[in-house]
């Protein structure tokens, strides 16, 4: 009985506490963060940056979501959104959803189950309705069909289990669309049942965002609304910061060096830096000599100091690993001591050369024999400045590489066509998920598969794990995985990147999620001391 | 006269043309389209999609088609649609022509209330320490990008004042108002200053040492007078020529004034349309600048006249 009045009184209290700090909220203010560049579109569902998901995810609402006070994504850290609650079946086929009532759209119509349907139908390119792109149409490969059973209640029937497929829905680039909006006009002018509704996007200007008055989560948002003013050139963005002309600066944008600066210039800001499960890495053209040979890419591999790419791009605060997001901020990488025992991880860079030497030797070249090879990459500093570190590299192992740099506009056109021999390439995980990483990265069929490395054992395996409900069965499957195409040097990861973001004291409840930087930007909770 | 100014109008439009042609041209000779673009920003290419693409924006039409389509739209007053932000090219174009239209009037107001007056000091003074100084200043303004002179002054302006004058479309103050032009004008318009400024002084040198100024002085004119009213008057010629020209180019120097500012204006638009190949943006903002230039040309030809009375266009 003790227990149990003891029990009640810490409920009560923590209940008090929580109202307590509700109450602390101060309602009201216009948060003012600038925008690294001016987005393509409004339009979440077709677009492959966080520059649409920054400022066009308070518009919309996902069936799920990662909660956003937590930093680590994860399958725990998922919560009801659009959904109320959802079940799976008992052999892991079908995923339900019991839908929330009464919400509605900006424009006052409401929201019901048809939305959800229209939503996947358009993703699974089964709609009359079309989107210009889809790039992550690969995501529903798994999905049979979504059925609807009333206004309220919609499921999606799988082809075979799939756990993972809840952690893709709770993405920021998950948003539930409306039927009534077509793809055009959620490009130009989005219409969702977020906490924020569009304003205006005056493109390379400014986005507005207000307030919802009607949003269906009572209490939220407290900001009267959000503007972002975009301005391209980095220094004044962050002079802009420092004089307090935003309350932020763009999230997971502020490089390394550029954090002194503003540490120096702003004591005051609350800066923190965080992976964004970014990895920089190498694409090699294993199609055509000479990298058709498994011996010249373990040589590559081999080649790579990554702790100098580390300390000079990074002033070593960058992470070191395979595939998945290395430990503690990443959920799935395997562990440094299996790491380790790759080719090219281990510690000693002079012996990994000395080996790598040895294997362009039996290849045919030497100190007498160089081999040379373009190290293309995107024109862009981030892009530019390690394939520069890598050129330099590649002479340890008797390879000369000229820099080729190719413009934006041409990169992906150059790739699809395998116009390359060595690339210098980054990509962005927007879920700290092996299903979302294996197979839109290394999978035979995956448009985003720019080796176009096809492995049948592997492909196997990737569907081994992506049915596994276990997570520590399926996290030894995923290392082996990981482990194996790191020994095919499909695409030699060289680090995982970690950035900086800035805000104000005054600018509270901000949570930098440390294993995506795709999914924490609803800003309903965020609030304005002053 | 007449004959003359109608002979003008004419190769201005044949000179548009030409440039139309050449836009145009050029712009599809460069590799990649916005369809490229837009999968490129989206990471991925699939070619059935990209077809689509294409046929929506009409880029699958013969290039004569495409050239003949948009020519046809702009004398119709139709000036298409920008391909990144499918609104009306003409709606994305005309907000932004008032902000550079103040930013470049100003900056050439600047370059001719300082170039001109300081000139004329620093030939006037010729070798004395304020003309070596003034020279050094003329130089400066000439050697210092405008990006980094814009810079200097956002960085000076938030250690000293704690703010910063950048684009804000909703100004607070006049004197917010006032600075948001102001400041931007004053980092372009330094270069252009500086030229008005060295070419005033070697005009104006050149003029002075002339028999009729020698006159005027002899006859008890004030120095004032033989200064401002006999020399400069004829020294003005070629200044004229040179802020003709630097109206004309200013464009180029607005382009990373509006970026360091952050002013939404027709320069920073025309770099980031060119970036996305957004084509009807991109050959219109061209266009419009070609008309500007082609137009301040025609201006300082007629300003020739006006102002020496020995000029006389015949027909």
């Amino acid at each position: 009985m003790r227990s149990v009045h003891a029990l009640a009184a810490t409920v009560l209290s923590l209940l008090a506490i929580s109202e307590i700090a509700h109450a602390g909220e101060k309602q009201g203010g216009i948060f003012r963060i600038y925008h690294r560049d001016s987005p393509g579109s409004a339009s979440i569902h077709e677009e492959a940056t966080y520059s649409t998901n920054v400022p066009f995810m308070p518009v919309f609402n996902n069936l799920v979501i990662y909660k956003q006070d937590v930093a680590q994504n994860s399958l725990d850290s998922i919560v009801p959104d659009l959904a109320e609650s959802w079940s799976w079946s008992g052999d892991k086929k079908t995923l339900s959803f019991k839908l929330r009532q009464g919400v509605k759209w900006h424009d006052g119509k409401p929201f019901t189950s048809a939305d959800v349907k229209c939503t996947f139908d358009m993703l699974m390119g089964k709609s009359q309705q079309k989107f210009r792109k889809n790039p992550r149409k690969s995501w529903y490969d798994e999905v049979a069909d979504v059925t609807t059973s009333g206004d309220f209640e919609v499921a999606f029937n799988l082809k075979r289990p799939q756990p993972a497929l809840l952690a893709l829905l709770a993405s920021g680039y998950t948003p539930i669309y409306s039927c009534h909006v077509s793809p055009a006009q959620m490009r130009t002018h989005p219409i969702g049942t977020g906490p924020f509704k569009f304003v205006e996007f005056k493109a390379n200007e400014s986005i507005k965002l207000v307030r919802n008055p009607d949003y269906w989560k009572k209490g939220f948002p407290h900001l009267d609304g959000i503007e972002f003013t975009i301005i391209a050139n980095r220094s004044t963005a962050i002079l802009g910061f420092v004089s307090g002309k935003f309350d932020m600066t763009f999230p997971t944008e502020v490089s390394i060096p550029l954090l002194k600066d503003v540490k120096n210039q702003a004591p005051n800001a609350v800066c923190v830096v965080e992976p964004n499960n970014v990895s920089t890495n190498i694409i090699v053209n294993s199609s055509s000599p000479p990298f058709d040979s498994l011996d010249i890419r373990r040589a590559l591999a081999l080649a790579l100091d990554r702790k100098a790419f580390v300390n000079i791009l990074f002033e070593g605060q960058a992470d070191i690993g395979g595939t998945m997001l290395p430990a503690p901020a990443g959920l799935w990488a395997m562990p440094k001591e299996m790491l380790e025992t790759i080719p090219g991880y281990g510690p000693d860079v002079n012996a990994n050369r000395e080996e790598a030497r040895k294997l362009m030797q039996k290849a045919g070249y030497g100190p007498d024999k160089h081999l040379a090879v373009k190290v293309s990459t995107r024109n862009i500093p981030i892009y530019r400045d390690p394939a520069v570190i890598l050129i330099d590299q590649l002479k340890s192992i008797y390879i000369d590489a000229d820099l080729d740099v190719v413009e934006t506009a041409n990169w992906f056109s150059k790739v699809a066509r395998k116009d390359y021999a060595l690339g210098l390439n980054l990509t962005g995980n927007a879920v700290d998920d092996p299903d979302q990483s294996f197979y839109e990265n290394y999978s035979c069929k995956s448009e985003r598969n720019y080796t176009n490395y096809c492995n049948a054992e592997i492909e196997k395996m990737f569907d081994v794990q992506s049915q596994e409900t276990d997570v520590e069965k399926r996290k030894k499957l995923v290392w082996e995985i990981d482990k194996k195409i790191q020994e095919d040097v499909a695409r030699p990861i060289i680090l995982h990147s970690r950035t900086g973001t800035c805000w104000h004291p005054y600018v509270k409840g901000v949570t930098v999620m440390v294993n995506s930087s795709y999914n924490g930007y609803r800003y309903e909770d965020v609030w304005l001391d002053k | 006269m007449f004959a003359y100014i109608v002979r003008r109008l004419v190769l201005m439009l044949v000179t548009l043309f030409g440039i139309s042609v050449i836009i145009f041209v050029l712009l599809r000779i460069v590799p990649g389209n916005i369809v490229d673009i837009l999968f490129a920003a989206a990471g991925y290419v699939d070619q059935a999609d990209k077809a689509n693409l294409e046929r929506e924006l009409g880029l699958d039409q013969p290039i004569v088609v495409q050239y003949l389509q948009w020519i046809g739209g702009m004398l119709r007053g139709d000036l298409g649609y920008s391909y990144v932000s499918e609104k009306p090219a003409l709606d994305e174009i005309l907000p932004r022509i008032p902000i550079t239209a103040r930013l470049a009037g100003l900056a050439l107001l600047f370059s001719a209330s300082m170039g001109i007056p300081l000139g004329v000091i620093s030939a006037v003074k010729q070798g004395t320490r304020l003309d070596y100084f003034l020279r050094v200043v003329s130089l400066s303004g000439l050697s210092l990008p405008s990006f980094w002179l814009g810079l200097l002054i956002l960085m000076a302006s938030v250690a000293m004042f704690g703010t910063m004058p950048i684009f804000n479309p909703n100004p607070k103050t006049w004197t917010e108002a006032l600075a948001i032009y102001c400041v931007p004008a004053l980092a372009v318009g330094f270069r252009s200053a500086a030229l008005t400024m060295r070419i005033t002084r070697s005009s104006m040198l050149e003029v002075l040492r002339q028999d009729y100024i020698r006159t005027a002085r002899a006859k008890g004119a004030s120095e004032q007078s033989v200064n401002f009213h006999h020399a400069l008057k004829n020294a003005i010629l070629p200044v004229i020529t040179v802020i003709g020209i630097e109206a004309a180019f200013l464009i180029g120097g607005l382009i990373v004034t509006e970026t360091v500012f952050n002013i939404p204006g027709v320069a920073r638009f025309l770099v980031e349309a060119i970036r996305w190949r957004d084509y009807p943006i991109v050959q219109n903002l061209v266009m419009l600048i070609a008309v500007v230039v082609v137009l301040a040309n025609f201006t300082v030809d007629m300003l020739y006249a006006a102002l020496d009375p020995r000029i006389r266009y015949t027909d």
